[in-house]
């Protein structure tokens, strides 16, 4: 079984005259416990396709399977306990006024966990932040903390699926190494299934065995890394994506 | 002095142990960066006396605010027993002031306790559902906006009969609309924040996402907009009691005071100024600490 | 006197309520006629650096050196309106973010020529004629349209070559780049650094390159200060960036995946509280 099939999909925002096409007829699709990268420049559509699976972005057609199931328009409680997603800005991504304490248990209680507070130091230190950060808001933490904590958020409902929007474009090199490092762990230890949008053809090839490239909302062309990396590439810009870095 | 000095380590520590800690951090924080600003301590000292004085009326005022005595009529402020003077039916306007306060205190805690809520629910629920329920509850926002409040105001007193419960549903009729207004435009830049996004993707509901995500957001500039509207408030109760809607007499409501002395204004000044210098203050006082509470409060000066 | 600029023993420092913040601690370095490049992790300080030669550190920050000096010439004792002859007309900037710094409600041509009118005294036909120009130095192809264009019409990449334009019409002696193509894409990113090192090198100026990314300055720049908490930990030639001997420096390179050299973990950076201490290195020629 697959973990994510698409199949010919369309996004787009807005309608008649102002409707944007984002994303054309996509196909591609991830094996269970496989990592797959999204790469290409900002507006190629590589993100949208992120929302769309999880019902972000509403204005879709053509053929989206999780874990086997066709998805419909709207998205249970049931679709989140299976598919989890990170986001890009760790600064954006945590309410300001919540602390990390208050972030966790109530994504805990939402998905009707019941022994909160064990499963809250589990995660922090699944993530490698320990207890002491428990009761922090966001501006007591680094970037890099954030971007933690929120991955803690993510893995609350113990997810087969993982979402990662550009996870590290907004971290410090060191920074991105250490997530980088914890996002491998996590996903040998829990058999997780990724699917990374990335525009840093270095980051994708360091965790994503798959790769497809975006261009005005196309895939132009999906290949395996072992042949990136041998630059073995048909497209054209693929070949200029590579000559960049 | 010790404990008092382990007590603000606890206090500032970057590494709360506890829900309670963190909390009372973050208060304490607050108040640090409040009590920086001078002109806003200022406003808050003005406020818990009138705090104060409303709460012991009784024993601080030296006369009943509402015993007669027309051998002492129209005394000049300084006279010995009426330090700030007497009315027209001799009653003493050091009393009557005191007593007045309470009154003011409860149209500011009515006011406040029923515009920004409306105005709050009304706004977020637009500003996140969207669609045609943001279109309705808008268009009924502009139509109360499109009224001029007092004539609005004076209406509904109309209909209503005087006083000063009136007075007040007539102004909070007239206030919600302008933080309706606000509370949507911060909630349309909250809604598509990755914060919100990343509570919806836990499959939480729109109901809990607005009370629990949106309203933290927006109740802090709701509450600096309120405090700096609240000179405009007392003034329109003020005006209302001038007018002879509001409070009535004897009630030494200050608006109504300075009706009362509006007759005499040109040969015992003191009649109408005092209440007047009352409302002027506490007004004053309202602005000082609202522009204290958007140092403190608000979000777009920076979290840290 | 060969320097362009000389700066000894610049602080930068803020007062806040928990105390006296020190964004930059002492540091000196000078800038001859090359591409000197600053690099940093966020919070080193690079950027403060990069606006206190302008004497730009808003309050409540202080800024302090014992000399700070523009080709032999003392910036230290001048007003702001003095300075405000120096910025644009001698060292200009250039932001991270062209669409922050450029003007939304004007014609991007009229705020180059304005740029120009405000430092040198010529006609506005002449500062059009040479706006013109400019915008072909920068590789704009139908400059003519560009500019008569707002800052809303044009792409990432083109509006920071028109900031680019912009920030050399004055002729400036010293460029200064903070971050200037983080916010672009990575195909468009290097297009508008070479635009930049072209010009650059043609008129003889000098660029100060301030970015997080070691290797991009390492590409651009002649000389590189690696700067840490506030202070330089090391100073070394660009193309001998390998041969750094700073556990810092090297950490940084090491973190960063390679696509050619698939690893299984990445080297973590462990950060040595003694860093922070160390002194300054000179980074003064």
């Amino acid at each position: 079984m697959n973990g994510i099939d698409l199949q010919d999909l369309n996004v787009w925002f807005g309608d008649y005259e102002e409707r944007v096409d984002a994303v054309k007829s996509a196909t591609f699709s991830v094996p269970e416990g496989g990592s797959f990268g999204l790469v290409g420049e900002s507006g190629s559509g590589k993100s949208t396709i992120l929302r769309a699976i999880t019902g972000l972005a509403s204005d879709w057609s053509g053929r989206m399977d999780v874990l086997g199931k066709p998805l419909g328009k709207t998205r249970d409680r049931q679709f989140y306990r299976q598919v989890q997603m990170v986001f890009q800005d760790p600064y954006a991504s945590l309410h300001p006024r919540h602390s990390v304490d208050a972030v966790l248990s109530e994504t805990l209680q939402l998905h009707g966990f019941s022994d909160v507070d064990a499963r809250i130091s589990k995660l922090l230190d699944d993530v490698g932040l320990g207890s002491t950060f428990r009761f922090r808001y966001p501006h007591q933490l680094s970037g890099g903390q954030r971007q933690r904590v929120a991955i803690a958020r993510s893995l609350a409902a113990e997810p087969a699926i993982l979402l990662l929007d550009e996870p590290t474009s907004a971290l410090d090199v060191s920074v991105q190494a250490e997530i980088l490092n914890l996002l491998t762990d996590l996903r040998a230890e829990r058999n997780l299934t990724y699917l990374m949008v990335s525009h840093d053809l270095a980051v994708v090839g360091h965790i994503c065995d798959h790769i497809a490239v975006m261009q005005h909302g196309e895939i132009v062309e999906t290949l395996s890394v072992e042949d990136m990396r041998a630059r073995k590439v048909k497209n054209a810009y693929t070949e200029h994506l590579l000559a960049s870095i | 002095m010790s404990s008092a000095q382990t007590l603000r380590q606890w206090l500032t520590s970057d590494v709360p142990t506890s829900r309670r800690q963190a909390k009372l951090a973050a208060l304490y924080q607050a108040w640090l960066a409040f009590r920086g600003n001078l002109m806003a301590m200022i406003g808050l000292a003005i406020l818990l006396l009138l705090v104060f004085t409303a709460t012991f009326a009784p024993w601080l005022a030296p006369h009943d605010p509402l015993a007669q005595d027309l051998a002492a009529r129209l005394q000049p402020p300084l006279t010995e027993g009426y330090f700030l003077g007497s009315d027209s039916l001799g009653r003493d306007i050091l009393s009557r002031l005191i007593y007045g306060s309470r009154i003011t205190l409860y149209i500011v805690a009515m006011v406040t306790l029923l515009a920004p809520v409306v105005g709050l629910f009304v706004g977020t629920i637009a500003g996140y559902v969207g669609g045609w329920t943001d279109a309705i509850l808008m268009r009924l926002t502009d139509i109360f906006l499109a009224f001029p409040r007092l004539v609005l105001a004076l209406a509904f007193v109309a209909a209503l009969g005087a006083g000063i419960e009136n007075a007040v549903l007539a102004i909070s009729l007239t206030a919600w609309p302008p933080y309706a207004r606000m509370a949507r435009a911060e909630t349309l830049t909250i809604r598509n924040s990755d914060y919100i996004h990343a509570i919806r993707l836990q499959g939480a509901g729109a109901m809990r996402i607005i009370t629990k995500h949106i309203w933290p957001l927006c109740i802090s500039s709701l509450v600096v907009r309120v405090t700096l509207d609240m000179a405009g408030i007392i003034l329109a109760a003020a005006g209302l009691g001038f007018l002879g809607l509001g409070a009535q007499p004897p009630s030494p409501e200050w608006g109504a005071m300075i009706s009362e002395g509006r007759k005499f204004i040109l040969d015992h000044w003191w009649v109408a100024t005092m209440p007047g210098l009352a409302i002027f203050t506490v007004s004053l006082a309202f602005n000082l600490l609202g522009d204290g509470l958007r140092d403190v409060l608000d979000p777009k000066d920076g979290s840290q | 006197m060969s320097n362009l600029l000389d700066i000894e023993n610049l602080w930068v420092r803020f007062n806040t309520r928990n105390g006296v913040f020190d964004a930059v601690r002492g540091i000196s370095f000078s800038l001859g006629q090359e591409r000197l490049g600053i690099v940093g992790e966020s919070g080193s300080g690079k950027s403060m650096t990069g606006r206190a030669i302008l004497k730009l550190v808003r309050k409540p920050g202080m800024m302090t050196a014992d000399r700070l000096d523009l080709e032999g010439q003392d910036l230290l004792g001048k007003s702001e309106s003095q300075m405000r002859d120096v910025r644009g007309h001698r060292i200009s900037m250039i932001m991270q973010d062209p669409k922050f710094s450029l003007n939304p409600v004007m014609r991007v041509g009229k705020q180059i020529a304005e740029a120009l009118r405000l430092h040198a005294d010529v006609s506005k036909a002449e500062a059009r004629k040479r706006s013109i120009e400019m915008l072909q130095a920068v590789s704009i192809r139908d400059p003519e349209r560009v500019y008569r264009m707002h800052p809303h019409e044009v792409s990432g990449g083109m509006g920071q070559r028109i900031m680019i334009a912009m920030m050399m019409i004055p002729n400036p002696k010293i460029l200064i780049a903070d971050e200037p193509t983080s916010a672009l894409d990575v195909s468009v990113q290097m297009q508008v650094l070479e635009i930049m090192d072209k010009l650059v090198r043609e008129r003889g100026m000098g660029l100060i390159f301030i970015s997080h990314d070691l290797n991009l300055v390492s590409n651009f720049c002649d000389r590189v200060l690696i700067m840490y908490c506030g202070r330089i930990v090391e100073t070394l030639k660009a193309d001998k960036l390998h041969e750094a001997k700073h556990p810092y420096t090297r950490g940084l390179l090491n973190s960063l995946p390679r696509l050619e050299q698939p690893q299984d973990r990445l080297e973590v950076l462990v950060r040595d509280p003694a860093w922070r201490d160390e002194p300054s290195v000179s980074g003064l020629l």
